[in-house]
């Protein structure tokens, strides 16, 4: 008995000593862990090598499930800033990757937490009451808006701001960096606008509601979706609706996230004469997508090549 | 009091401004983030067929009759209390055997969120976090049960109490967590220890109820424990801890209960996962504990391992396993006799939001001549409501 007491008391002690023992440190460059690839993209591009930056989710998961693994707070209890996508979409893990973290600096209201969702004009907000009935709704708006390239600009604008606060001595370097990546950014939209010009109105049907933003400014039309309500699978009545909804509407593309069975999709498009079109909707998410311009050329090549051949 | 606390429930969960912070994201158990209250209400139920009325489900939250069982009602709320922490409660209503409706503080504490060094503390009451099971809510349990070896060792409810908790996350360049807490080692929830009078001659029929006070350290709870996880690809995590109990017990003086585990739990989940699916997940605990009395004849040792497996084959479908094996030294004693349970089951999950489990036990006992009981469970639960992600 006396060796187990003894044992646990000097664990203890150690746990509790640690609280007064160590000195603090900071070290440069500024570590940026971020909830997605994408805003990671946008960090390095803000950032250039005033950072490290690391995303929790790879480009090929899906952001709304990910798990508070321990490895994800480790990586996040090492940080000097937390970005996350906000708008729901990491509301089930994020908090408790904060918590789990026990990183001061990054919880929510410190300087080192980020919702890159602040100055975003949402689409799909609720107009009237929300219940789990209408599927996995989020009350504040659709949190996919970084598939829209001006968003990115915003996204930028609102990430530039956090990392002049906390390098104040780089804030003119990173102005710098923020202005060039808008005016590429910029050019990159007027090409890729030009690029889907002859498809304005297309009739599209997606598995998910995760194409909105991007639908919107690239003048796509959104009819119809796989899901029957957001995070809900497809019923066989909700399938045939589809079918005679999409022959209605001449729908020829039905774009699907990577991580949705194509298998109900795949059927839907034997019955409409459709095609399939998987787009990966993150940096990361195809081998080749490394940075946020590389996102949206591999969308507009992938796209303008499908509607070109007017399936 | 019920009345009055269900009274609560139905204001928080209906008034208009509560019910505008209900988040409905499309990620597992929303978590609302920022100042406001996470606020939900969990129930949990069962049909239950056992082929003896005497059967062997001694766990508080288990079903526990042919027939129907409220397995819990869960109000959790939650919220940052300020910049430095948050506050978490979970409050348990249940229906006993008896029809008697039962309300447990099963959590009320404390979580800092502005220590240094990688440091948290936890106060209030809140579970011992002791291997694996016992500081999940039996709402989140993989199986309708609680294992054998935690019934036994760590009590029918769980090991919880009043106390505080200190971990730290070490610098070291992957997961390795040290954990050490200091709880009341008294009443109904600590029953290998001080326990109560009511409860101790339940759990050691052969030992005399010794009323103690605590006068000194040496009289209240420790656990240490040591979590470590890795991650051997992006599509791979372990997670692996060995976890220590030090405390009085009721036999004596001057007597004492030691309490190890070891816990294993390792998950596979592809990267393009839907919906969380699929995966296979492993886990298993190995527990042994060792109580002295006045009369060292009458020292007992208890030992046990339950391994479980888990395949989330495809989206919303999970199918299960569970081997229990439990060996206390004592042929005739029903909480201590060596003891075999299989529990294959099967569990789908409509949403998130609710679940359907059907799960099928067979028991051997030694007290009862290894002959098998069979039981069979058909579990539902609801949550409404937002509620905090459960633990990896």
């Amino acid at each position: 008995m006396p060796k187990t007491e003894d044992l646990m008391k000097t664990i203890l002690m150690v746990l509790f000593g640690v609280l007064f023992a160590f000195g603090s440190a900071r070290a440069a460059p500024l570590r940026v862990v971020t909830t997605t690839e994408d805003l990671a993209a946008i960090v390095r591009e803000i950032g250039g090598p005033l950072v490290e930056v690391e995303s929790l989710a790879r480009g090929s998961q899906d952001p709304h499930f990910l798990e508070a693994r321990p490895s994800l707070m480790l990586k996040a209890s090492r940080a000097d800033l937390f970005v996350q996508v906000g708008l729901g979409l990491e509301a089930g893990w994020a908090s408790s990757v904060l918590v789990g973290a026990r990183n001061p600096a990054i919880q929510h209201g410190a300087s080192g937490y980020l919702d890159a969702s602040r100055g975003i004009q949402p689409l799909d907000v609720p107009s009237g009451p929300v219940d789990r009935s209408q599927g996995d709704v989020h009350p504040f708006g659709n949190p996919h808006y970084w598939l829209d390239p001006e968003n990115g600009k915003i996204i930028a604008r609102t990430i530039a701001e956090r990392l002049a606060a906390l390098r104040p001595e780089s804030a003119g370097r990173i102005e710098e960096n923020r202005k060039g990546f808008e005016r590429r950014l910029d050019e990159a939209i007027a090409g890729w606008k030009k690029r889907m010009a002859p498809y304005e109105g297309t009739p599209v049907v997606t598995y998910h509601n995760s194409w909105a933003y991007f639908a919107r400014r690239f003048g796509l039309r959104v009819v119809g979706y796989v899901e029957p309500k957001s995070g809900i699978p497809p019923s066989p009545a909700h399938i045939q609706q589809l079918i005679q909804h999409m022959k209605r509407e001449k729908v020829k593309v039905i774009i699907i996230d990577p991580y949705f069975a194509r298998s109900t999709p795949d059927l839907i498009a034997r019955e409409t004469g459709a095609r399939v079109l998987v787009l990966p909707p993150s940096v990361g998410g195809v081998e080749g997508i490394r940075t946020y311009f590389d996102l949206f050329d591999y969308l507009i090549d992938q796209l303008t090549m499908a509607l070109s051949k007017g399936y | 009091m019920l009345r009055s606390v269900f009274c609560l429930i139905v204001v928080l969960l209906f008034h208009p401004t509560v019910e505008a912070q209900i988040q409905q994201g499309e990620g597992m158990r929303p978590s609302l983030q920022g100042p406001n209250l996470d606020i939900s209400l969990d129930g949990l139920f069962a049909a239950a067929y056992f082929s003896e009325p005497e059967h062997l489900n001694f766990g508080g939250h288990d079903p526990n009759q042919t027939g129907f069982t409220l397995q819990n009602l869960e109000l959790t709320l939650g919220a940052t209390v300020d910049p430095y922490a948050r506050a978490d409660a979970h409050i348990i209503y249940l229906i006993d055997e008896e029809g008697e409706s039962i309300l447990e503080i099963e959590e009320a504490y404390l979580t800092t969120l502005a220590l240094p060094h990688r440091l948290q503390m936890i106060g209030g009451q809140f579970f011992t976090r002791f291997g694996r099971t016992n500081p999940i809510h039996p709402h989140a349990w993989n199986f309708a049960d609680q294992p054998v070896i935690n019934n036994r060792l760590l009590g029918p409810d769980g090991l919880r109490n009043p106390g505080v908790q200190l971990s730290w996350l070490s610098l070291l360049p992957f997961y390795l967590e040290l954990i050490g807490s200091i709880q009341n080692a008294g009443g109904e929830t600590a029953v290998s220890f001080l326990s109560n009078e009511e409860v101790f001659p339940k759990i050691f029929p052969d030992l005399k109820f010794e009323e103690r006070d605590v006068r000194r350290f040496e009289d209240l709870l420790y656990m240490t424990r040591i979590k470590n996880s890795w991650t051997p690809t992006d599509t791979v995590e372990v997670v692996q801890g060995v976890s220590g109990l030090f405390g009085p017990n009721a036999g004596g003086e001057d007597t004492y209960t030691k309490v190890f585990g070891f816990d294993f739990y390792g998950k596979w989940r592809p990267l393009n996962a839907v919906g969380g699916f699929p995966f296979v997940a492993v886990q298993t605990e190995v527990m042994w504990s060792y109580e002295t009395s006045e009369d060292p004849n009458d020292n007992l040792l208890d030992r046990g391992v339950y391994l479980q497996g888990l395949w989330g084959f495809t989206r919303r479908w999970v199918a299960g396993a569970r081997v229990d094996y439990v060996n206390g030294g004592d042929d005739a004693d029903p909480l201590r006799d060596r003891r075999w349970r299989l529990s294959p089951n099967l569990t789908f999950y409509p949403s998130e939001f609710s679940k359907w489990r059907l799960q099928y036990n067979v028991d051997r006992a030694e007290h009862l001549d290894d002959k098998p009981l069979h039981a069979v469970f058909l579990q539902f639960e609801f949550l409404i409501g937002s509620h905090g992600a459960h633990q990896f």
